[in-house]
């Protein structure tokens, strides 16, 4: 019997010949990533009794989450961050304006095939769209790993999802997703690593296998993983200096379960308040008002999404009443969607174009909502209160449905324009 | 170790932004703070109510979510003795491990609890006794026993490179 790949690259990070689900083992991982909690890992890093971190390295500090800084707290958090970053040497630093960290990590070359990024943030599990295992861990385990390269991990049970079909038009990753956690539910991956595979994935963008895998952990997962292939290489291939080992699944490697879907039907789809697994067909809840509409985040804030709210409000105007608000995931894509015009078409049809970062998503600052108000987003969490106030709601889908939405001033079915 | 305390029960799915809201992530560092906020979107009375020693009870998938590790602190500072759910979320169950909040994970006894009953837990021999019985539960692994019998991450990792 083989092994899959979350055993595999376990097995090298811990220097054993194998590793087998359920093992628990002692890794030395690649990179550590932190973000604006990187102050408050410095400080626990702090107590543990060492002057220097034992490979600055392998950190990769990148400041999204309240850009540029709201209030003093803020910026005192940043300034700290600043001043740590000096003090260690640490040169995988980048401040306000860069953007989020799952996107940057990629851009500037951090996330390849074949290592184990662990990040204090939950979304780490992205770069499994590059074929690294990754996910998250907590403040305390990245001060750990700065003081000593090693924490532990359980490994996981595969999951396997293939997908086959083509998309119907205005249908994506993002649906696909959605559907998936709909069907699966808030805990149907629990701790488990989970393959996205099949003809379906073979053929998405880097983009759409970046927002299965980002999402892949409100379903519970451990990592979310798209096997590298010549589109991958593509991608990386300005990016990336070093060497990349490919780490793959056994063609018998033992999957604790394989699961089909076909995409070929699928509708747009809809997380509805207040559980990410709460989803329906957009047409079931079509009519619902809304006051904020959000295209963005670590989810759906790159070229692809611009591109398609571009494309869906181009020449037009949205509707009285409604806040949009575009956040490009860095400046990379914010450069980019500038030079193709993408900004100034959502710009000139109400839009409000905000800074590289991660917004409101978390309820800090460029967004927040208040009682009684409904946001329909392109981010992955719906939390209630997750925007800042208890009493609104959030909705969460593709950026072809946000943009079609804000067109009419309530949910919208994008099909239906 | 021994732990008797009165119980919160709450739901499936209890996430982090529940547990500690995201708008005070980079404003509050002070724990006894966080403790004052613990769980306020999801159960306003339970931050002047919870005594010391109390045990929150809940249904699958607790601490889904954000990475946030407030949500862990938060509780163990707020007193809570354990949390025993039918599942938990990983990020949050390392937290708390980590944080040295103690977790019990049991797919049967949740049903079996009464908000407001005093329940007892008894970690050696991994049994929790509520008023409708006795159920058994799994020991952690010896590793993440380790962690949980030092106090924490930080106090294991002290000894493990000898900083005391």
């Amino acid at each position: 019997m083989g092994f899959t790949f979350a055993e595999k690259i376990l097995a090298k990070k811990s220097g054993r010949d194998k590793a087998a689900a359920g093992e628990i083992v002692t890794v030395t991982p690649d990179r550590i990533l932190s973000h604006d909690n990187a102050a408050a890992i410095s400080r626990i890093f702090q107590k543990l009794g060492r002057n220097k971190v034992v490979n600055p390295d392998k950190i990769v500090i990148i400041l999204d989450h309240c850009v540029p800084a709201a209030n003093e707290k803020y910026a005192l958090n940043h300034k700290e961050i600043r001043e740590f970053v000096t003090e260690q040497g640490i040169k995988g630093f980048y401040d306000v304006g860069t953007g989020i960290c799952h996107q940057v990590l990629p851009e500037r070359g951090y996330a390849f095939p074949g290592l184990l990024i662990l990040g204090s943030d939950s979304h780490t599990t992205t770069y499994g769209a590059f074929g690294a295992f990754a996910t998250g861990i907590g403040r305390s385990e990245a001060a750990v790993l700065w003081a000593t390269d090693h924490l532990w991990l359980r490994v996981p049970e595969t999951y396997r999802i293939e997908v086959e079909g083509t998309f119907p038009r205005w249908v994506s990753a993002k649906d696909l997703i959605l559907y998936i956690i709909g069907e699966l539910g808030a805990d149907g991956a629990l701790y488990k690593a989970v393959e996205f595979c099949g003809p379906t994935i073979e053929k998405m963008s880097i983009a759409g296998r970046m927002v299965l895998c980002n999402m892949a952990v409100e379903m519970g997962a451990k990592i979310g993983y798209v096997p590298p292939d010549e589109k991958t290489f593509h991608w990386l291939g300005p990016r990336v200096r070093e060497n990349y080992e490919v780490i793959t699944s056994d063609p018998d490697a033992a999957y604790e379960r394989v699961i089909h879907y076909k995409v070929s039907n699928l509708l747009p789809q809809i997380a509805c308040p207040h559980q990410v697994d709460n989803v329906k067909a957009v047409y079931e809840v079509s009519g619902t008002k809304i006051h904020q509409a959000l295209i963005g985040t670590c989810t759906n804030g790159r070229m692809d999404d611009l591109e398609v709210a571009a494309s869906v409000l181009k020449g037009k105007r949205i509707a009285p009443g409604v806040r949009l608000l575009v956040f490009p995931a860095s400046l990379e894509v914010y450069r980019e969607a500038w030079v193709k015009g993408d900004l100034l078409q959502l710009a000139e049809a109400g839009a409000i174009i905000m800074n590289p970062g991660c917004g409101p998503c978390l309820g800090a600052h460029e967004g927040v909502l208040a009682p009684g108000e409904v946001c329909l987003s392109t981010a992955n969490r719906n939390f209630r209160g997750r925007m800042g106030c208890r009493d609104a709601s959030i909705y969460l889908a593709s950026p072809a449905t946000v943009a079609a939405s804000a067109l009419k001033g309530h949910i919208t079915d994008v099909q239906s324009l | 170790m021994k732990l008797k305390g009165k119980v919160w029960k709450y739901g499936d799915d209890i996430n982090t932004d529940v547990i500690f809201p995201g708008k005070y992530t980079y404003t509050i560092s002070d724990p006894e703070e966080m403790a004052k906020h613990s769980l306020e979107d999801l159960d306003p009375a339970f931050a002047s109510g919870v005594s010391k020693g109390d045990i929150i009870v809940a249904g699958k998938n607790f601490g889904c979510g954000s990475s946030r590790e407030q949500a862990a602190t938060c509780l163990k500072y707020a007193g809570v003795g354990a949390v025993v759910a039918k599942s938990f979320s990983r990020i949050f169950f390392r937290n708390a491990i980590n944080a040295g909040l103690p977790l019990i994970q049991s797919a049967d006894a949740p049903d079996n609890i009464k908000p407001g009953e005093v329940i007892t837990i008894d970690f050696e021999k991994g049994k929790l006794t509520c008023e409708q019985g006795v159920f058994t539960f799994p020991p952690l692994p010896e590793e993440v026993m380790g962690i949980l019998q030092s106090g924490g991450l930080i106090p294991y990792t002290r000894k493990l490179l000898g900083t005391e």
